[in-house]
């Protein structure tokens, strides 16, 4: 098999990026960021409530889910548990330390389990739409009309149930088709969660308008760290905590910085996992400077600066 | 495509009983440092022989992830390496010089070296007849040379994909050493038709792709790899001269969580007396000058007892 010709052929290789969502910008050149009550660090936790139906077939590979022959309880029932346990384990701890969370839900999830949002809503912790189930990621073979119309159920539902205007969107497993973004601002989202590639917000062109791109974390997320990369529960809190002193250290001289952590209930809530959760948060919030905020105080924070 | 059963690159050289390698000082290993600095494509062509992402396209998280290193994570590399007196030799995916000429001219101002990765990171060379090759080897010295002034004496070849021509094309177009073989801790001749190249150990093992992503490992225990392949490498260069590379990837070690343990491995390893803080380009001279002949005769002596 040949390579054609215009495989050697580049005709996006010139200044910048080679799309038009954001323009290439480094982080050291920006304009040291603010927060309030001369915050250093704003802390980010973002809790995943996801529902991994059991005969979902998914269009492209979901990590934890249904892998084995159908009925597979055993995939199933585990995921669950984060739902019914782990994500009460991780309520408690963080309202032991003042922590507020933004919750990324699924939509199918939230009407399933009612209880589980209001319980999110009285805490008064931000909701962000995590499509509508682990069932349906975005992708890019996706028909646009198709995921219109499922981008727009889905804000519909969790805007009706949680009465928020759920500012924030955060793809399933994050993955996007090239239309995700253009979607999402139309009906009103202002920010996004699945790019990976800073450590402060950005601005990102849709059809629809700019919205921000906010840094969700890709690496300090439980499920890579735990599951994905199988290291320890003590690495897993040296990350944390490593990740955590250099950010802080850097505010010093580079202004506000933000430590983004991800967790999955059925992952971190787990009996023999939530101390070492707790250590690590516990850690950060001894430091003075550090603001416990969600995603949309944080894009608000971030705005207001101009 | 005719395969062959080995490389025919080099000949079996084991490590006992092989010329002395000297470096400058009196060192015992040459430390070198590759940053790979990369642009991957958003919505890149198919290759036949590698899909570029894993997913249809866009592949947000694996695409975003690397974009990272370019917007955050160079600055901190380059900061630590700076701070512990290391030069990069950089693996430079040329299109970087239209894309993000920002990086290139601040590797230059700490007169760091340039050498080839491709044109993209999500270009391969697989299937490329020779003249796509060769079209594909002039346009990456051309670019090095124009937007650097330097001459491109070193290759690692774009996210390690080859043709069957690929090493023989290198010798001709006057490349110095390649980074490909990871056969050895020391320089070896590389056995081409015309012309002259070596092999310089790039420490594949030791790159953070490798042990943090494929091999999974923690950040801090890719502190304590590192550190054990340097000590032993320490320890038998007293006898011979060894090379160690540490090549890395911005998007991984420039996050915040890995800096400090990065800045912990510098510390220690220039912090001993003997090793040489070098980039490839000068490992590559070095043993040209001093070691080659003497190699390639004594590979040529052991080749005639064997027969």
């Amino acid at each position: 098999m040949s390579l054609p010709n215009d495989y050697l052929e580049y005709p996006k290789r010139g200044h910048g990026m080679d799309h038009d969502r954001y323009t290439w910008s480094m982080l050291k050149d920006r304009p040291a960021v603010t927060w309030p009550n001369g915050a250093r660090v704003a802390l980010w936790v973002v809790t995943q409530l996801q529902w991994f139906p059991l005969d979902m077939k998914p269009a492209i590979p979901v990590p934890a889910g249904m892998a084995r022959p159908y009925p597979d309880s055993w995939n199933y029932t585990l995921r669950d548990y984060g739902n019914r346990i782990g994500v009460y384990r991780i309520f408690k701890v963080l309202d032991k330390l003042g922590i507020r969370s933004s919750v990324a839900i699924n939509s199918a999830l939230a009407e399933m389990y009612p209880y589980l949002l209001e319980q999110v809503v009285a805490r008064d912790w931000e909701v962000i739409a995590n499509g509508l189930d682990m069932g349906h990621p975005h992708h890019g073979d996706m028909d646009s009309q198709e995921e219109a119309a499922l981008i727009k159920g889905v804000l519909e539902t969790l805007r009706s149930i949680s009465g928020q205007a759920v500012r924030g969107w955060l793809s399933p497993i994050r993955s996007e088709s090239m239309n995700t973004p253009d979607l999402a601002a139309a009906e009103g989202i202002e920010y996004l969660c699945d790019w990976a590639n800073d450590d402060m917000p950005y601005p990102f062109e849709t059809a629809s308008g700019t919205i921000l791109n906010m840094p969700h974390t890709m690496e300090l997320d439980d499920q890579q760290i735990l599951i994905t990369l199988r290291h320890t529960e003590q690495e897993y809190v040296d990350q944390l905590k490593d990740q955590f002193d250099c950010l802080y250290a850097e505010s010093e001289s580079s202004g506000g910085r933000i430590m983004a952590i991800n967790l999955n209930p059925w992952v971190t809530g787990q009996a023999y996992r939530i101390k070492a959760l707790e250590g690590a948060l516990s850690y950060i919030m001894s430091h003075d400077g550090v603001w416990s905020a969600t995603g949309a105080e944080i894009l608000d924070a971030y705005k207001a600066q101009g | 495509m005719a395969m062959t059963r080995e490389p025919g690159l080099y000949d079996y050289s084991p490590m006992l009983d092989r010329p002395k390698i000297t470096w400058p000082n009196g060192a015992r290993v040459a430390f070198w440092v590759a940053p790979n600095i990369e642009f991957y494509e958003l919505d890149p062509p198919q290759n036949p022989g590698r899909r570029p992402w894993p997913k249809p396209h866009p592949d947000v998280v694996p695409h975003s992830h690397r974009d990272y290193g370019n917007r955050a994570g160079f600055w901190r590399m380059m900061g630590v390496m700076e701070e512990y007196g290391v030069r990069g030799s950089v693996s430079l995916n040329v299109a970087m010089c239209q894309h993000h000429p920002e990086i290139i001219e601040a590797c230059s101002a700490l007169d760091w070296e340039f050498f080839s990765h491709g044109v993209y990171n999500t270009r391969y060379t697989y299937t490329m007849t020779e003249a796509q090759e060769r079209a594909m080897m002039e346009d990456v010295i051309k670019t090095i040379k124009d937007c650097t002034g330097q001459d491109t004496d070193g290759w690692l070849a774009p996210a390690l994909s080859y043709t069957t021509n690929t090493f023989e094309l290198l010798a001709e177009y006057g490349i110095k050493y390649t980074c490909d073989l990871f056969h050895d801790d020391q320089p070896q001749p590389v056995k081409t038709k015309s012309g002259r190249l070596i092999s310089v150990p790039y420490s594949l093992e030791m790159n953070d792709t490798v042990v943090l992503s494929m091999m999974g490992k923690s950040s801090r225990h890719y502190t304590e790899i590192l550190k054990a392949n340097f000590d032993q490498l320490y320890e038998e260069g007293a006898e011979n001269g060894q090379v160690m590379c540490i090549p890395l990837h911005p998007f991984l070690i420039g996050q915040p969580h890995r800096i400090g343990n990065f800045a912990e491995v510098l510390e220690y390893i220039t912090g001993h007396d003997k090793v040489w803080v070098t980039t490839g380009r000068e490992i590559a001279a070095h043993y040209y000058e001093h070691h080659y002949d003497d190699v390639v005769a004594a590979l040529a002596a052991n080749r005639g007892n064997q027969a």
